[in-house]
């Protein structure tokens, strides 16, 4: 029996186990973790049921509820006596407790309350109820009583749904065309006038601002502010017309509520939805989820200007790191004198590569937003002064703050990828009397490209989470507009911009309305994840690509 | 296989006799001159003052036991050597008058009028014209006509043409071993050199693939010099016009290929040859 156990362990099977072992709760771990923010992020989209209840307060007045179910738990006696909450005399071993959500933020102050499972009854899924989105003060929940439109009231219950959805399409489409004039024509005014105002200030200080030169910015100002008026008065118009007609809602409690149109997202009944019709209501919540931008301190609308700036600031990052990367690989490997003085360098890029993120962001605080940004401002834009344009954090300073981070690791792969190639290539090149560096460039660089996309994989596969150097030097809670647009110079480095990283971190602790939030931390973390997902696959098919068509290392 | 190849020599020895009676009667200017080289590796000397003249448009093959330097003599030909660290060259070696180590020359052009082709094939992961082409194309050849003509003709100098005329631009890392050493004997003659060097350039391949490469030395030798490296001692009878016989860093004997194999005049290469030791 013995001699059989040492036989065991002398034919390594226990080694094969443990290795089994340890793979597979790594992989566990890691499908468990995705499939837990996939489900709480995701999940969040799906239109819950509506319940209506009456619920005895703590002080025994009685008062309808109507809202979400969120969770519930069961908690102890104990528990909640510590809290405050008076059981009386006998008292359960556990009660049940649910969080609701109850909306009305304008009206009850808060959008979420706990409620204890006892104290709730004639509970029921009235289907008349009505969720309306707003833009302001969160969802509302009632029973669509009226529509109040040109001056008419509309109050048969046969037509009012109806109507309201036609209504509600055409305030959209207004609010819609209201966007697309202020964002795009008036924002493209906008920057005629700054960059005149600026071209004006630059002309005063090079002192060539003459009659001449006044009179042609004027009449090029006043052209502007033609297009401006213009703009101004159909702005007025659709005003007008959004901002026509409100509907009326009656709470839980009776009180009846009016609700401007033109303050609506969306308005639905999910008590009455479908399968199908709450199934194209998930997918359109989680299209504007990706495609919109952010309402309500981020905890509502979408997350697309974090998602352009992640993407934008990782390609940025790219473009920086590879060429810096190669060449100081190249340089090390194939130029440098092998001695105690590359030993030394090597020793410092890997070093560098475990420096702490924060101090490469203070690092880049420091040098690259005030050293270099304060002076280019001070040689280049001058006529902005004292508002900083580069001297400020920005997509530029942030995408190389990472490069810098990332840098190491391009340098060690691309090295190793250099050395993995045979001396036989190099020899047969040189032989061939090319130089060192046609031998580089035609043979040994494209040979170890499939190395240095590995490093570039592995780059942006940490650039990508990085949050904490990218606060200090560029990241903003909410980006009024994105780093690439059609105003020229189109890319504007000079931006801030929005992260997902950092939107995870401020839309989970930094907002007013932690419930609210919380399925949005995991949603814009399921996103995250795929973002560098995406970036790391497109990568590695690039780098298969290569290693395809370079395979001469073997032998 | 052993006795194949013995059986092989045995064969050709006899044609190659009467070949080299008609060569040894004309004079032959010299190409390569080395007079008195010496070479270091750091401390160690790896050659000892090695005097002797490589002839024009013959093939020269160095034999000797491993670790005799007949690697090192001939990588000094085209200064591969620079490339390690640690060398120290002394005495000279002349290319038609030109000493080769000397400051002024350029070891680019060196090279490219000294070609070499190396033990294991070690063509670039391109296609097969792109290999042929990469002589030219570094020697800033642009004209896409020029270069096609010269990759033809390359190959069919190196009995590639026929095998590979279809497939020009498949990767060269698919052909075979044998295939693959032509390629790059093709790729060192398509720029034209002067002197091909060739280190052991059948000793990674199986037999059929050595005899292929050694018809195309016996061909190549009309328009080049050949020098050759080899371990195998029936290969050098069979190929060389001359053989120079190394031991130990030293050049022990240098004749003519049939004078040296049937009538050596040091004991030392008569146990070589007989296969006593090495």
């Amino acid at each position: 029996m013995l001699r059989n156990l040492k036989n065991w362990f002398n034919g390594g099977t226990p080694w094969i186990w443990l290795n089994a072992g340890a793979v597979s709760i790594s992989i566990i771990m890691v499908v468990g973790l995705l499939l837990l923010i996939a489900v709480r992020g995701l999940g969040h989209f799906w239109p819950a049921e509506i319940i209506e209840a009456n619920y005895l307060n703590d002080d025994g007045s009685a008062k309808r509820l109507m809202g979400e179910v969120q969770t519930s738990e069961t908690v102890t006696a104990r528990y909640l006596r510590t809290a405050g909450v008076d059981l009386g005399e006998n008292a359960q071993e556990e009660y049940h407790r649910y969080l609701i959500k109850v909306g009305n933020r304008d009206v009850g102050g808060q959008d979420f309350r706990w409620v204890m499972g006892h104290r709730l009854t004639n509970q029921h899924s009235p289907v008349d109820a009505v969720v309306i989105e707003r833009r302001e003060w969160g969802d509302m929940y009632g029973y669509l009583k009226a529509i109040n439109h040109n001056n008419t009231q509309i109050t048969d219950e046969q037509r009012l749904w109806p109507m309201m959805q036609e209504l509600l399409q055409d305030s959209l489409n207004i609010h819609e065309q209201i966007r697309n004039i202020e964002k795009h024509d008036i924002g493209a005014i906008n920057h005629q006038i700054e960059r005149l105002r600026l071209e004006q200030r630059r002309l005063e200080l090079d002192s060539e601002f003459d009659e001449k030169e006044k009179a042609r910015l004027q009449v090029e100002r006043d052209t502007l502010q033609q297009q401006y008026q213009l703009q101004q008065v159909k702005l007025t118009t659709l005003y007008t017309q959004f901002r026509q007609g409100d509907v009326s809602v009656q709470l839980a409690d009776g009180q009846m509520i009016n609700v401007s149109l033109a303050n609506i997202v969306r308005a639905y009944k999910p008590n009455a939805m479908s399968v199908l019709q709450k199934t194209g209501f998930y997918f359109s919540k989680i299209w504007e989820f990706v495609s919109d931008e952010p309402r309500e301190a981020n905890t509502e609308g979408g997350i697309f200007p974090a998602i352009f700036g992640t993407v934008m600031m990782v390609i940025l990052m790219t473009v920086f790191v590879t060429p810096f990367g190669v060449i100081a690989a190249v340089y090390l490997r194939e130029y440098a004198k092998q001695g105690a003085l590359t030993r030394m360098v090597r020793i410092a890029v890997n070093n560098l590569a475990g420096v702490p993120s924060i101090v490469y962001g203070v690092f880049g605080l420091g040098f690259f937003v005030y050293f270099l940004g304060g002076n280019i401002d001070q040689l280049f834009f001058e006529e902005a002064l004292p508002s900083p344009t580069m001297g400020t954090p920005g997509i530029l300073w942030a995408s190389l703050t990472l490069a810098l981070l990332t840098v190491p690791v391009v340098i060690v792969a691309t090295e190793e990828g250099l050395a993995r190639i045979p001396r036989s290539i190099h020899e047969g090149s040189l032989a061939l009397g090319a130089t060192k560096s046609e031998t580089l460039w035609r043979t040994l660089l494209p040979m170890a490209s499939p190395a240095m996309m590995t490093g570039l994989i592995l780059a942006v596969a940490r650039a990508a989470g990085e949050v904490a150097p990218l606060m200090l030097v560029g990241v903003v809670k909410l980006a009024p507009s994105l780093p690439l647009d059609e105003n020229f110079p189109f890319l504007h480095l000079d931006r801030k911009f929005m992260h997902l990283g950092f939107h995870i971190f401020d839309v989970g602790f930094q907002s007013p309305n932690v419930e609210a939030a919380r399925p949005l931390v995991y949603a814009t973390a399921f996103l995250l994840v795929l973002v560098i997902a995406a970036l790391n696959i497109t990568a590695i098919m690039i780098r298969n690509r290569l290693r395809e068509k370079y395979r001469a290392l073997e032998g | 296989m052993a006795t194949q190849n013995v059986m092989t020599h045995g064969v050709d020895m006899a044609a190659l006799a009467r070949d080299n009676e008609v060569t040894q009667n004309d004079e032959h200017d010299t190409c390569l001159q080395v007079k008195s080289l010496d070479l270091y590796y750091g401390d160690k000397r790896a050659l000892k003052d090695i005097s002797f003249d490589i002839p024009r448009g013959r093939v020269t093959a160095f034999i000797g036991p491993s670790g005799c330097g007949k690697s090192t003599l001939l990588r000094c030909f085209n200064r591969m050597n620079d490339l390690v660290a640690n060398v120290r060259i002394e005495g000279d070696i002349l290319l038609d008058g030109l000493d080769i180590n000397s400051r002024e020359v350029n070891v680019v052009e060196l090279r490219r009028r000294v070609g070499m082709v190396f033990q294991k094939p070690n063509p670039f992961p391109k296609s097969i014209f792109e290999n042929v082409a990469y002589g030219l194309r570094i020697q800033g050849v642009k004209n896409r006509s020029v270069i096609e003509d010269a990759v033809e003709k390359a190959l069919k100098q190196s009995a590639l043409w026929e095998e590979v005329k279809d497939r020009l631009h498949d990767n060269a890392l698919g052909l075979s071993g044998g295939q693959q050493q032509r390629l790059v004997i093709a790729r060192a003659v398509a720029i034209e050199p002067e002197v091909l060097l060739l280190d052991e350039p059948a000793s990674a391949l199986d037999p059929i693939s050595t005899l292929k490469i050694e018809e195309l030395i016996f061909e190549l030798k009309e328009r080049y010099t050949i020098v050759i490296v080899t371990h195998n001692m029936q290969q050098a009878a069979r190929v060389s016009d001359y053989t120079a016989f190394m031991y130990m860093g030293e050049l022990v004997e240098f004749d003519h290929t049939k004078k040296l194999f049937t009538n050596p005049r040091k004991k030392q290469t008569e146990d070589y040859i007989t296969g006593r030791y090495g």
